[in-house]
Parts: C-alpha cells; sequence; structure tokens
C-alpha cells in the first residue's frame, strides 16, 4: 500500500511539476490532496440529500465511518498475537458492531418510509 | 493477494459507491438502492484488505466480525425508532475507541504499519498524524458517551456547569496540545498517555455542560468528528480509503451541524459553551405572567367539530408527540380526516426531535406518508390558506415572538408561522414554557383553542369524536 502510494505520488509529482521531473511530492501532500477534494464532494453530495432522510443519513454515514475496520484489519492481521495485535481484533469487533448496526438500522428506517397509496 | 496497485483500484471503487449512497439519499425512491450501495463498498474495502499479506489471522478476525456484526444486526433490529438518537451517539463512541486502539496499536508496532524509520522510530509525519488521530478520536469517544448518557437518560439532561469550567477546559486543551508537540519531537510514550489521557478527560468536559435540547447539534457534531478520527487514521496509515470516507462522513456531520444551529438561531460556540436550557430562569417571572392571561380551552369533541369542517388541516408535531408515544393514535385520526375529504398535511420543523430528521421517521413509522409531510420552508407560506394548524407537543418552533419581538431571546429563530392559520389548536398538557423558558403569544390568541390533555389521549379521544 505504501509503495503503491510512494508511487503514484511520484507520478503525480512528475506530473504537476514538470519541469521538475525529479522531484517527488511528500506522501503527506498526497494525502492531503485526496483529503480536500473529498471533504468538497461530500459537501456538494450531502446537500442534496432531503431533510427528511437525514436521521438515515447519520446512520449510514455512521456505517461509513467504520470503514476504520480498514486499519483495524491491518493491526490485528499478523498470526503471532501481541498487545498491538489484541487492540487490531478489538476494533475489529467495534467497527463491525457499526457496519452491520449502522446498515441494517438504515435499511429499517428507509423501509418505513412510503408514499400515500 | 492482489497487487498494491489493483487494491488501491478496488478502494476507489469502494470510495465511489460509498459517495453514490450519500447521493442516493436525496429521495426516499433512490435511498433504498444507495444503502444497498453503500454496503457493497464496504464488502469490497473489507474483502480486499482481508485478502491482503499483512492480514493472515483468520480465525480471530472472523470472530471478531461475528461477534460484532450479530450485537450490530441486533441492536439494529430491535432499537425503537424514539430511541435512534442515544443509538446513534453510542455508535459514534465505537468509532472513536477503535480510532483510539488502532492509533495505539500504531504507536505500539509501528513497523507492520510501514510508519517507521530504518531504526524502527516513527516518522516525523506519522507522529504528527498519529496524534490528530488519536486526539479526535478520544475525544469523540468520550463525548459520544457522554452524549449517549444524556439522551438515554443515564445521567441527567441538563447542563453540569461550574465556575471556571471553560478556564479549565482551556488549560487542559494546552496541556494536550503540550504533551503533543512533546510527543511529536520526541515519539515517547510518556507524553502520548499524557495527550491520550488529557483528551479522554476533555471529551466528557465538553458535553457535560451542555442540556439535554441542544443535543441534535452535538450529536451531528459527533457525527462529523468520528469522520474526522477515520480521516485521521487514514493518513497514519497512508490509506486513500480511510481519508476518502472519513472526510465525506465528517463534511456530512458539519452541515448537519449547521443546519440545527442555523434552525435554533444559534452559533455552533454558543452550543458548545453550554448552559442552555438548564432551570429555565425566565419560567417564574413568566409564569405570573401567564396565569393572568385569558386563554380559550376546549374539549376532544370541540377540535374534532373544527377539524372536521376544515378543508385544508396542517398538523405541527413536536417532540412531545414522541415522549407521549402519539404518533400511531394521531396517523388513525389522520386516516379518518382524509376518509372525510380533508386536506391534511404535516410541518416540521428542523429540530422538531432529538436529532437531524428525528420527526419525519417517527412518523414513517406510524405509516404517515412521506409525501404529505413538508419541511419548514416548504409550507410555511401554506398557512395562511390553511383552515386549522393542529401543534401536537410543539411549542418554542411555533412562537410568533421569534418574528415580532426583538427583546425575546428566541428573536431570528426560524419559526413555523402556525399563527397565520385561520384557527389553530394546541394540544399540550398545560401552560408551561417550553425548552426556551418562554411564554407563547399563540397561546392567547383569539383563534387559538387549547386542548390541555396529554398527546396520545387527546389524539384518540378527537378519533372517537369523528368517527
Amino acid at each position: 500500500m505504501n509503495t503503491a502510494l510512494h508511487d503514484s505520488a511520484h507520478a503525480v509529482g512528475q506530473a504537476v511539476a514538470g519541469h521538475a521531473a525529479h522531484a517527488a511530492v511528500d506522501p503527506f501532500v498526497f494525502s492531503f490532496t485526496v483529503f480536500v477534494l473529498a471533504v468538497i464532494v461530500g459537501y456538494h453530495v450531502v446537500w442534496t440529500v432531503t431533510p427528511a432522510l437525514h436521521t438515515p443519513l447519520m446512520s449510514v454515514t455512521n456505517a461509513i465511518s467504520s470503514i476504520i475496520i480498514v486499519g483495524a484489519l491491518l493491526a490485528a492481521g499478523p498470526v503471532k498475537m501481541t498487545l498491538a495485535s489484541v487492540l487490531g481484533l478489538i476494533a475489529v469487533g467495534l467497527a463491525a458492531v457499526n457496519i452491520f448496526g449502522g446498515f441494517m438500522v438504515t435499511q429499517r428506517m428507509l423501509a418505513m418510509f412510503k408514499k400515500r397509496k | 493477494m492482489l497487487s498494491v496497485n489493483m487494491v488501491a483500484m478496488a478502494y476507489l471503487l469502494a470510495s465511489v459507491l460509498i459517495i453514490f449512497a450519500l447521493k442516493g439519499l436525496a429521495s426516499p425512491e433512490t435511498a433504498r438502492r444507495g444503502n444497498a450501495l453503500g454496503m457493497l463498498g464496504m464488502g469490497v474495502a473489507a474483502l480486499v484488505t482481508l485478502q491482503m499479506d499483512a492480514v493472515q489471522n483468520y480465525a480471530w478476525i472472523v470472530a471478531a466480525i461475528a461477534v460484532g456484526g450479530l450485537f450490530g444486526g441486533t441492536v439494529a433490529r430491535k432499537v425503537p425508532m424514539t430511541h435512534m438518537p442515544q443509538t446513534v451517539a453510542f455508535m459514534h463512541s465505537l468509532v472513536g475507541l477503535a480510532a483510539v486502539l488502532i492509533a495505539v496499536s500504531a504507536f505500539i508496532d509501528p513497523v507492520s504499519y510501514g510508519i517507521a524509520n530504518a531504526e524502527g522510530g516513527l516518522y516525523m509525519a506519522s507522529r504528527i498524524e498519529l496524534f490528530l488521530g488519536t486526539f479526535i478520536g478520544a475525544i469523540t469517544f468520550t463525548a459520544s458517551l457522554i452524549a449517549f448518557g444524556k439522551l438515554q437518560g443515564l445521567l441527567s439532561g441538563k447542563p453540569l456547569v461550574f465556575g471556571g469550567q471553560h478556564l479549565l477546559n482551556l488549560v487542559l486543551g494546552i496541556a494536550m496540545l503540550t504533551a503533543g508537540v512533546l510527543f511529536c519531537s520526541t515519539a515517547s510514550a510518556l507524553p502520548f498517555m499524557v495527550m491520550l489521557g488529557i483528551a479522554l478527560v476533555l471529551g466528557v468536559l465538553l458535553i457535560v455542560p451542555i442540556g439535554g435540547a441542544d443535543m441534535p447539534v452535538i450529536v451531528s457534531m459527533l457525527n462529523s468528528y468520528s469522520g474526522w478520527a477515520a480521516a485521521g487514521i487514514g493518513f497514519t496509515l497512508g490509506n486513500n480509503m480511510l481519508i476518502v470516507a472519513g472526510a465525506l462522513v465528517g463534511s456530512s456531520g458539519a452541515i448537519l451541524s449547521y443546519i440545527m444551529c442555523k434552525a435554533m438561531n444559534r452559533s455552533l460556540i454558543n452550543v458548545l459553551l453550554g448552559g442552555f436550557g438548564g432551570d429555565a430562569p425566565a419560567a417564574g417571572g413568566t409564569g405570573a405572567q401567564a396565569a393572568d392571561r385569558p386563554v380559550k380551552s376546549g374539549a376532544a369533541e370541540d377540535a374534532a367539530f373544527l377539524i372536521s369542517n376544515a378543508r385544508s388541516v396542517v398538523i405541527v408535531p413536536g417532540y412531545g408527540l414522541a415522549v407521549a408515544r402519539a404518533q400511531h393514535a394521531l396517523k388513525e385520526m389522520v386516516d379518518l380526516l382524509m376518509e372525510q375529504g380533508v386536506d391534511v398535511k404535516f410541518a416540521i420543523h428542523p429540530v422538531a426531535g432529538r436529532m437531524p430528521g428525528h420527526m419525519n421517521v417517527l412518523l414513517a413509522e406510524a405509516d404517515v406518508p412521506y409525501d404529505i409531510v413538508f419541511e419548514m420552508d416548504e409550507i410555511n407560506s401554506e398557512f395562511s390558506d390553511t383552515d386549522v394548524a393542529l401543534v401536537i407537543g410543539a411549542n418554542d418552533v411555533t412562537n410568533p415572538a421569534a418574528k415580532s419581538d426583538p427583546a425575546s431571546p428566541i428573536y431570528g429563530m426560524p419559526i413555523l408561522e402556525v399563527a397565520k392559520a385561520e384557527h389553530v389548536i394546541v394540544i399540550k398538557r398545560s401552560l408551561s414554557p417550553g425548552y426556551a423558558g418562554l411564554d407563547n403569544d399563540l397561546f392567547y390568541m383569539d383563534r387559538t383553542m387549547m386542548l390541555f390533555s396529554d398527546a396520545k389521549q387527546a389524539c384518540e379521544s378527537i378519533k372517537q369524536a369523528l368517527a
């Protein structure tokens, strides 16, 4: 993952600073670019959400923020149990509560919204 | 094992699916498909991570997912809709705690995360990212726990204020930053733990002075924090998937906080400083005044007569409706009215309920079709053409003083312009002031009839009178 980032960061760096073809962009700057663009996408998408569905929006974003399970899985990855991997395993469990709980309760709420017969 | 580039592409796919999940919520018709896309995105991200070389401990991981998933699924199936705010607050705290655990794990074993230099020490950039991810996660964790306790009624909903509170928070904040800077320069365990400890305490202190009725703002704000915490961990691990999903959630929560603040005409700072909605200091003065003012009150039969002879009725439900569990009785009453040819609509104030959109879900649960439920901005122009406005369990959000009296503490707050309807019926247990501790001029109008009763009982009595 990290090498991929370094490589792509390098590519972006070359594209952005064409004249300084050998200067690589720091991985943080690359991450930060993605972050800022995602905030802007989020801003525009969330304003289109109808106010009637703001509660499902909160429960589904709850599930989405549990994408943190990706980090937890990496922490829990090693077969050899250490303090670090046990903490990771607990985090996997907590994130799983939210993923299943968040998406399922959202589904349950959305199923209640019906049109006039 | 997929190549790193394949993994990155799969994360990109998952990110796009999650964006479309949010986009689906633009309308109830597309929302369910959107939610399915969100699940798919989450599934892709998790499976791709599971097949990575670094992840080998399958038995334990599957067990952790099974236990967590079973618990989460059970909560999702059983939780009553009135309890959604505390459920969401509880889930925010789990995201915060998970972020802290991952950060601590990365601190203990930086090599396996690829954030260590040749000597096995943390990179400078990783230290800063770890610091940010840890303290945002820690504050999210304890702040959400306190919010959960207040909403669930385990803790008093009243704001807890004491002298020097803001000074204490400021001092702790500075101490936390100092410990953070120390950690960034030394990468040693002591300042890391001190920083973590202070952040956990700060989370508690930030929420205790905030009153129960300000919770819509707080729950939205913690929603935002949980997103930033995920993004912070994404920075630590150099993982774009976490950064994108975290940023989406972070901006979503920030927008909801803004909408809630605007609907109460308050600034976020004002809400965060807390102390609002305590013992309602204005209640003593206005209470005496209220006793002297003439009020027209009527029985359920009078209300039934008024609304059954109306062409159009707009119902304004407030949180009192949910407290009295009157949604279903109300829906049956509405069915009868609609059968008799009365045009019935619902008007929802953005802060009706204890979280954004809460009232819409409560009405949907009672089978009220969503196309007769309108937002404040959509329906305010219609009150002047409405025969009867029926206010159930709402107060401050209908107070005309917010528009007409510059001296009123709620002056400038957007309200539902109920007073413009030809007749107003208010179902309320007594003339007691609302959350802002204010008397409501609406109750004393000539065209207003007060129906002093429990909301559920009133709906049932009106229904009987209609039948």
